[in-house]
């Protein structure tokens, strides 16, 4: 039986709308108008255990919602959710002993205390054993180098080194399924290799069930064999990233570094994308024209320094599919992966 | 191998308490500049009821001097203990979403807010009050102030009925400060509804003027309100106001009101936390 289990999940929020001005504030004092926005259109899925999963979507596309459901904070409208033989929001106690979060823009240590009391207290809080604790602990500092930031007070920690404290908090009670919402946000490049090093090998060595949500694609073809792609709450795309690519587009580029910067590419079989000084890159179907073809045809008609031919990047691949479901992504940027200080509507009500 | 023991149920919550307990231990300088605060409060506040009880007869008043002056300095020294701000973290927590870390833990999540205000309410009043009552008690008459020196408790029976009485306001205490950062759910920046709750607390609970100073129509209503529990009670038996064999019928009120308190802040809990489930925040 799969791990997790979500079928037909349906959310939809009560979005409380403005009027402009301060007319529009007094009024809005008297009566409210609400907006519904659904979030969540008939999410279903399947994941089993130990895979690593990529959830990826525009803001506003539900991937927090789905996130939230799947870890007890979110009650849905409609739709069945099974984490583990558990409804998550239903017995919330006992599935979130189970699960670790990180949700990328907030930490879970507590900020004036120095990283290992942190630890310490996430210990007692989720009632590790004292022998168990230790051999996490330590797994831990070793994978992610912790050992210099022990006793450092959070506040004091950069975002890299917070990002992977933060890591080895939510996986301290050694749950068996991690989310991951946005854990590389922000980070530098050093921070952010080692932060999907780690989760591939937690994933691999320990058979731990990641999902991931991320916006930074070098993250999913990092890390993730398979890809679900939400659009204003609906599922675009569920598959390994190799189907997903060949679904949308069969689409590859030839880049050519020419001599003669001028020099105009007249191929029938191939669109010229982008033009850089001397470099080119042409779009061409591989079905329509080989590339072994391409090559030789452009090569014999123009003086060339270098070549490459090359996937079009998952950025392209996801813009793609967006655009082919409508272009909308459904609400605007950021209406529903809304966080409560971006949110003036929760005052009241 | 021997099999690992499993962790006390309470052990979350006792981490919670020492953890934040700790933390607010390092606030020594906001202690300080309370200590002054205070003592220069206390020693305006009983100046005025120096005059008021010399130009009145003593006979036709509630308390004795002694008695008034043991409860403004006690008032003084406890004054952190009181329900009168929402827990900073709370806050901080409710407004950047990290509030939902909270219900990511596998424990109930009223006896983790619980357990932050067991640790905001005994903090900060173990860092004044010691030094408070030092000052009062000694300090006082060290300086030729003898009268207006924090006495003694009336007996023994009332020292002791007095450290039963504060351990109960502690406990109602917190159930209030629980509402109070319960209410955050709601209003987010909270500061109107912890204001209000400051007031009643202050005012309602003897801190500003003694209970048994209000006019006589007011008594029955202060005496049974929750508030009267935090300070007036546990003061009043301190200084003999209240004899020993009054004692049992404090503590059952306090304990009841905890109860209470404890019960609807669970349900508003409760509440709230759909509420913002709901609201997806």
């Amino acid at each position: 039986m799969p791990q997790i289990v979500v079928e037909g999940l349906v959310k939809t929020f009560q979005i409380a709308e403005r009027t402009p001005g301060l007319w529009g504030a007094v009024r809005g004092l008297a009566r409210r108008r609400y907006r519904a926005v659904r979030a969540l259109d008939g999410v279903s899925f399947s994941i089993e255990r130990g895979e690593l999963v990529g959830y990826i979507g525009p803001n506003g596309a539900g991937k927090s919602t789905t996130v939230k459901a799947l870890s007890g904070i979110l009650v849905p409208d409609a739709g069945r959710c099974e984490v583990a033989g558990r409804v998550p929001w239903r017995q919330r106690i006992a599935h979130v002993a189970e699960i670790g979060v990180v949700f990328g823009q907030r930490t879970q240590l507590w900020w004036d205390l120095p990283v290992v009391e942190s630890f310490e207290l996430l210990r007692d809080i989720y009632r590790v054993p004292q022998a168990r604790y230790a051999r996490s602990r330590d797994a831990m500092i070793a994978l992610l180098d912790l050992e210099a930031l022990l006793d450092v007070p959070v506040r004091q920690l950069s975002l890299g080194q917070r990002m992977r404290c933060d890591l080895a908090a939510a996986l301290l009670h050694a749950p068996a399924i991690l989310f991951l919402d946005e854990p590389t946000i922000g980070l530098d490049a050093v921070s952010k290799l080692a932060v999907r090093d780690f989760v591939k090998r937690l994933n691999r060595d320990e058979g731990v069930t990641v999902i991931l949500t991320t916006h930074d694609m070098d993250d999913i073809e990092a890390l993730c064999t398979r890809v679900i792609v939400i659009a204003g709450g609906k599922i675009l795309s569920d598959g390994a990233l190799a189907e997903l690519r060949a679904r949308v587009t069969r689409e590859r580029w030839l880049t050519v570094d020419l001599v003669d910067a001028g020099g105009a590419i007249d191929e029938p079989d191939a669109k010229e994308i982008r033009r850089e000084g001397h470099r080119v890159c042409l779009a061409f179907d591989p079905q329509v024209v080989t590339p072994a073809e391409l090559i030789r045809r452009v090569t014999s008609r123009h003086a060339i320094r270098d070549l490459f031919v090359e996937n079009p990047p998952i950025e392209t691949i996801i813009a793609r599919l967006y655009e082919a479901h409508g272009g909308s992504a459904g609400a605007p940027d950021g209406a529903l992966d809304r966080t409560p200080d971006g949110d003036p509507d929760r005052s009241p009500g | 191998m021997m099999a690992a023991v499993r962790p006390g149920p309470l052990r979350p919550y006792l981490a919670i308490v020492s953890a934040r307990f700790r933390m607010l231990l390092q606030y020594r300088s906001a202690a300080l500049a309370g200590l002054f605060t205070q003592a220069f409060f206390g020693v305006t506040l009983i100046m005025i009821y120096e005059a008021f009880y010399r130009s009145s007869a003593a006979s036709a008043q509630p308390m004795v001097f002694a008695q008034v002056v043991s409860y403004v300095w006690l008032a003084q020294a406890l004054l952190a203990m009181l329900p009168w701000n929402a827990d900073a973290e709370v806050r901080a927590m409710v407004r950047s979403g990290a509030v939902a870390y909270e219900l990511c833990r596998p424990i109930d999540l009223y006896g983790l807010w619980y357990a932050r205000a067991v640790a905001q309410r005994t903090a900060p009043t173990m860092l004044r009050a010691a030094p408070m009552a030092v000052f009062a008690a000694i300090g006082l008459p060290l300086l030729g102030l003898g009268e207006w020196r924090l006495e003694p408790p009336a007996s023994l029976a009332a020292g002791a009925g007095f450290a039963a009485a504060l351990a109960c306001a502690l406990a109602l205490a917190c159930a209030i400060s629980v509402l109070i950062n319960i209410s955050l759910l709601w209003t987010v920046s909270g500061d109107g509804i912890v204001m209000l709750v400051a007031t009643a607390v202050s005012l309602l609970s003897g801190l500003v003027v003694p209970l048994p100073m209000f006019p006589e129509w007011a008594q029955p209503i202060l005496r049974w309100l929750p508030f009267a529990g935090l300070a007036d009670l546990p003061f009043r038996i301190y200084n003999g106001h209240i004899a020993p064999g009054g004692l049992a019928l404090a503590l059952a009120q306090q304990l009841g009101w905890t109860i209470a308190l404890i019960a609807l802040g669970r349900r508003l809990l409760g509440r709230g936390l759909r509420r913002l489930v709901v609201q997806g925040g």
